[in-house]
């Protein structure tokens, strides 16, 4: 009996600090998300704003405008994946890899050849599992300091392959925030930009724009903006997100390990409390046989 | 009837500076300055390093730019800067040292591409001027 007592004693210890770990995890989590939100909420208007306008001014001009504005029959794609560097925030990493799998087998069942980008260490570790599928790209560590020049370059290969034929769109996997308990996993095209012009019969009767200088070198400036931006938003709102999910991942790890806490040392009072009255009865029966 | 107030929303990838109705307000065009009343035909214009400055109920804002695009419509204007600074919040030190330093780069390097430098010296001078302040 005094056994058990010494070993549940062990085990509480052993998860009570479990518990303080996850705790100090949550904590530090909680601090990077309200960093990672703030910074995704403040970048948030100029994206909105520049997808209405650069909406406005796709549904005016003719696609042959821009060749970004122009799609084309999808015979190869580009899936960009974006999940987290690191693990311990629940289903996350997996949840966001599943979307990307289920879009890549259904270009695949299609006929399409797919090539993975990936960026985040758990996209890169779940595909190093599988060589059979072609990852064209790969980056790890590229959330520490989200940088805009980085979704700019990645835009700029993206688009480079699009003009020269060796991909015919390119779609975004990605988490979205929502609030910090819950987020979205996205699946969105981010070029060619037809789904914007798609419209462009609908409203025919449409004021035509002045522009300056003319429409033509207006877009050059605005389409690539608009796709290294969606980029770079697409990957704040990863970031926020996985943080949300971390810290909602070890705040239930650790009211579990606080439920399991207290069902130890119930369990270990009541055993304590049994081998007292073991002993009692011994003495008393001892005593009576005096 | 033309509307009296036109909306004014100007976002910066970092910020939204400023989202309500104005008057008017003067915009940095990439082609000359040109100033935005409540229905203004629709023109879509690239932005160049300069001041803009919004006027509503008599009130002033003077801003610095230094680039972006701009999208009007007959009631509102959205601008979309690469960086858009109130003149209350500009670094006039700041801005005169980094504008001493590129006219020092320039006269030491004879193979600076000149557009390059003359885009990089507007924007420190459009923040001078937005704040008030001479060279």
């Amino acid at each position: 009996m005094a056994n058990n007592t010494r070993d549940l004693k062990r085990r509480i210890r052993s998860v009570k600090n479990t518990a303080q770990l996850t705790g100090a995890m949550k904590m530090v989590s909680a601090a990077k998300l309200r960093r990672a939100q703030e910074q995704m909420m403040s970048s948030r208007p100029y994206a909105a704003a520049l997808e209405r306008v650069i909406g406005d001014v796709a549904r005016r001009v003719s696609p042959e405008l821009h060749p970004l504005l122009s799609g084309r029959e999808l015979n190869t794609v580009d899936l960009v994946l974006i999940a987290g560097d690191k693990g311990l925030c629940g289903a996350f990493n997996a949840n966001v890899i599943k979307a990307a799998e289920v879009a890549r087998r259904e270009h695949d069942a299609a006929g399409r050849r797919v090539e993975m980008t990936l960026i985040g260490k758990k996209a890169g570790e779940y595909y190093r599992r599988r060589p059979e599928i072609l990852v064209r790209e790969f980056f790890a560590d590229a959330f520490r300091e989200i940088d805009y020049t980085f979704a700019a370059d990645l835009a700029g290969t993206l688009t480079d392959r699009f003009l020269a034929g060796e991909t015919d769109g390119v779609f975004l996997v990605y988490n979205r925030f929502r609030t910090t308990i819950s987020q979205i996993v996205t699946v969105t095209p981010i070029i060619p930009l037809q789904s914007l012009a798609g419209q462009a019969n609908e409203e025919k009767d449409a004021v035509e724009y002045l522009y300056e200088p003319a429409a033509a070198e207006l877009m050059r400036g605005l389409v690539p903006r608009f796709v290294s931006f969606q980029l770079y938003q697409a990957m704040l709102e990863s970031v926020a997100a996985e943080h949300g999910a971390r810290m909602a991942a070890m705040d239930n790890a650790t009211r579990s390990a606080e439920d399991m806490i207290s069902s130890l040392t119930l369990k270990m009072n009541r055993a304590r409390q049994a081998a007292i009255t073991t002993e009692l009865i011994e003495v008393v029966s001892g005593a009576e046989a005096l | 009837m033309l509307p009296e107030k036109i909306h004014l929303e100007i976002v910066t990838p970092q910020r939204r500076v400023i989202d309500k109705d104005v008057d008017e307000v003067i915009l940095p065009g990439a082609e000359g300055s040109f100033g935005v009343r409540p229905g203004h035909a629709a023109l879509l214009a690239g932005l160049a390093p300069g001041v803009a400055v919004s006027r509503s109920a008599g009130q002033e804002e003077v801003m610095a730019i230094s680039s972006g695009y701009v999208e009007v419509q007959p009631d509102r204007v959205v601008v979309l800067a690469e960086t858009c600074e109130k003149s209350e919040e500009i670094d006039v030190d700041r801005a005169r040292r980094r504008l001493q330093e590129i006219e020092g780069e320039v006269s030491k390097t004879a193979e600076a591409d000149p557009d390059l430098m003359r885009f990089r010296m507007m924007k420190h001078l459009a923040r001078l001027q937005a704040s008030g302040h001479s060279r």
